[in-house]
Formats: C-alpha cells, structure tokens, sequence
C-alpha cells in the first residue's frame, strides 16, 4: 500500500469535510504540521474542531485558519500568544474548550488506545471538574479515597502530524521537543496525515529507534518547513 | 529587609534534595536553576517533552526543535532525554516528579492554589498547572507576599478560580517561609530583618503555631 503522497493537498484529497474534528500535533510553533494546516486552509474546508494544545500565533500554524474564519472550537490549553483568536473568542465567534495540558495528552492517547474515558486527579475541586463524573479510588495513604474525575478519550475524524524522518512504510522519528503532542494525536484520528523532512527507504532507520510505528499513519509527505521560533533566547558566549 | 526575586529564588532552591527530578514554573521559578547547591544535582523537566533541561543557547545555536514549557529556546544536557506529552504528564500525574517550584495569585490557608485566570480579565489557559500541582510529590509556591494594593495572597480562602485543591505544601514569599498544615499556616522562617508582627499584618490567613 503506498503511503507517500507527492504533496500535502494531495495527501488531504477526500479526507477533509465541513464540521469535521481534527487532532493536531505540536506545541506552540514546534513540530506543528505547518504544511498539512497551509492545505486545509487551502481547502478552505469550514467549522472545524481542532484538539491541538496552542492556537498558533496570528500568521502561523493554527492562527491562519482563524484568519479565514475556518475554525469553530478550540480544546487547547493555552491561546495565549494569538491576538485574533482573543478577539474571536471574546466576540463569541469562536468556542473553546480548556483542557489542563496533560489530561489534553492523555485524552488523545486513550482515544488512540481505545479507551473511551479515564480517571485523574487533574482538575478536581476547579471549574474543569464542573458537570463531570466524580469518583473514589483508594489510592491515598493507608488505602484512604481519593477524588478522581473522568475524562473522555478523544476520538477524532483527522490526525495532522510533524515528524522529522519517516520510511515509506510511516515508521517515525521525531526530534527534540518537537515529539511533543505528535504521537498521542497521531493515534486517536481515524485517518492520520503525515508532514517530514525526510522520507527514506526501510531498513535505512534502525527499528529500535522508532517513536510511532508505521501503523498509526495512513499517508506521508515531505516538505520544506519554516520551523519558526517562538521565543528566541540566548545566554552570552563564555 | 524582605527578600528580592532573586533571594526568594535563591531561598526556594535550598528545597532541593539531591537525586530529584524537579519543575520549575515560570517567572520566579525559573530563577531558581541559578541558585541550586553545590553537590545537589537535580534533573529538571520540561512538561512538553524533556528531562535534564539544560541553559540558553548562546546566539547562533538556537534549535526550533528544542524549546522548554515557556517556548524558550534551550539546550540539552548529556543526560537529557526526549519524549512525548502523554509521557510527560504520565510522569507527573504519577508522581514521579518529586516537586514543582511555582507562582501563584492567591494560597489559602488549606493548601488550595489559584494562579491560572482571574475572571473578566484576558483568560489564557492553565497549561500544565494543573497536572502539575494534582500529580507531584510536593508543591511549593514562590510569590509576594501582598499585592501591589497591600492586600494579603495567603488568605482564608481563594477568590480566583483554583488551579487545585489542598495542593500546597510550601509557600516562599518576599517575607518568609510558611507551611500549609492542620488549621491553617506555619511560620517556618523570617526573611532576615523581617519581624513576625510584619508577617501576621500581611497574612489574613490562619496562622498557627
């Protein structure tokens, strides 16, 4: 089966509809699938849900689909650095969905696992355990309970994906702190999408060095990425 | 005198305990990598994916694939290691990092934090917070004391929406050291030249003996 697709609007063809639930990778601008989110604005495809943990900024990643009004629900768990997701969202134009950080992680992965929902701590006693089911466990000193919520898995319609290397066959190498939220959101979507540096032949990456097996990702381009920073800090040269 | 940022960064350091693996919060927090004792070695995390968080890079070396929680670029260390968010926060839901060194808006008196929104104003999310203060081992919360109005943060209660529940071990403030135990706070330390009637003025919290 050929996974490899010649360019990210192809790669797309006939998986993108109107209303549809994306999980994205990255954090921040690192390791965001920045070509595959260019052909989904391309596309134009509209009233998309995205679990992604950043909205981007305004003229990279996530934020140019904000631009072109393409997105109605973030669950992130922090929007910070975007100034027209604040206005859309203070007008209502836009709906969002806090997710603490790790239980955003957890919710992808378990959704990817096929589990439908678990328990955390994450939460409780804060306006994220609100309407949610409460539970005991013995898990505190002595056997004593403890509180717990529950949090559903994350089933999506789409995963985009960044990694830095992939064979043929979509076995992955991520870098760095890109890895991030790639391989959890690469497991919970129905179809997942795949954006490299670098495409090689199997055999060429020691299978003992995999991070996300083949299995997960369906299609695979390479492209060139801006890979931009966020936050630029450096200390003097000794 | 009260403490300044870096004194109360410099304080909070003397928590650590040799082997740890450690998270540190932005603003102050952060600080505290400066101050860690000699023959301590601690092994910092990096929520989005990294342990072992090394300095900034000098210019010229900044890698857009080596970021830490703040979107700051860093570096590795030789013992670093790289990994996914799920795997991160699985760590820190599991109580494998031994503290996180944090800010705050406001601490009650029975270990409830808040520090991620204060409602009405801009809301951009809790990030990690909290994963991090319902999952490691201890928390302890950096801040001033007062707010820039002379109003006390360590208070009866929260007013702000709480990052979490009875969460708070330890807070260090411009003032002093203070433990969250049954009935209410503890004064553990005096900032030098601080006297304890200045720390009672500025505490609406309970303070027990």
């Amino acid at each position: 089966m050929k996974k490899v697709y010649g360019s990210a609007a192809d790669a797309l063809d006939g998986l993108l509809f109107d209303g549809m639930f994306i999980a994205a990778g990255g954090f921040g601008l690192c390791g965001i699938p920045e070509l595959l989110l260019d052909a989904i604005k391309e596309a134009g495809t509209k009233n998309l849900t995205f679990a992604s943990n950043n909205a981007g900024v305004d003229d990279f990643g996530i934020g140019t689909l904000l631009q072109t009004r393409q997105v109605k629900k973030m669950i992130s768990s922090y929007v910070g650095e975007n100034a027209e997701f604040m206005r859309q969202y203070l007008s209502g134009e836009l709906e969002l969905e806090f997710n603490p950080q790790g239980t955003l992680a957890e919710r992808m992965r378990a959704g990817g696992c096929g589990i439908p929902g678990f328990y955390t701590k994450t939460g409780v006693g804060t306006v994220i355990a609100d309407g949610k089911e409460h539970k005991e466990f013995p898990t505190g000193p002595d056997g004593t309970a403890e509180t717990y919520i529950m949090e559903p898995g994350i089933f999506a319609d789409l995963s985009i994906v960044k990694a830095w290397k992939a064979d043929t066959t979509g076995n992955l190498v991520f870098r760095k702190t890109a890895r991030n939220f790639n391989p959890p959101a690469a497991m919970c979507g129905k179809v997942c999408v795949v954006e490299v540096e670098e495409i090689v032949e199997p055999g060429t990456l020691d299978p003992d060095t995999i991070h996300l097996p083949g299995i997960y990702v369906h299609r695979l381009i390479q492209g060139e990425h801006e890979k931009r920073i966020e936050q630029r800090t450096t200390r003097p040269a000794a | 005198m009260p403490w300044d940022r870096n004194q109360m960064a410099a304080r909070a350091a003397q928590e650590l305990q040799d082997g740890w693996y450690v998270n540190l919060g932005i603003g102050i927090p952060t600080l505290v990598s400066n101050y860690i004792p000699e023959g301590i070695e601690v092994t910092l995390q990096s929520e989005n994916g990294m342990l072992g968080m090394g300095p900034f890079p000098i210019e010229g070396e900044e890698d857009p694939d080596l970021i830490n929680a703040g979107k700051q670029t860093i570096t590795e260390l030789p013992h670093s290691a790289y990994f996914d968010s799920a795997q991160s926060f699985g760590m820190i839901r599991g109580g494998k990092i031994a503290m996180a060194i944090l800010g705050a808006m406001e601490v009650a008196e029975n270990g409830d934090l808040a520090n991620w929104m204060i409602p009405g104003k801009l809301v951009k999310g809790m990030g990690g917070a909290m994963d991090l203060v319902a999952g490691v081992g201890r928390v302890v919360v950096v801040m001033d004391h007062a707010n820039k109005h002379g109003q006390s943060k360590l208070l009866k209660e929260c007013t702000l929406p709480l990052t979490g529940q009875g969460v708070v071990d330890r807070i260090i403030t411009n003032l002093g050291v203070l433990d969250v135990v049954e009935g209410g706070l503890k004064i553990v330390e005096l900032a030098d030249g601080v006297t304890e009637q200045e720390l009672r003025d500025l505490t609406e919290a309970t303070l027990v003996a």
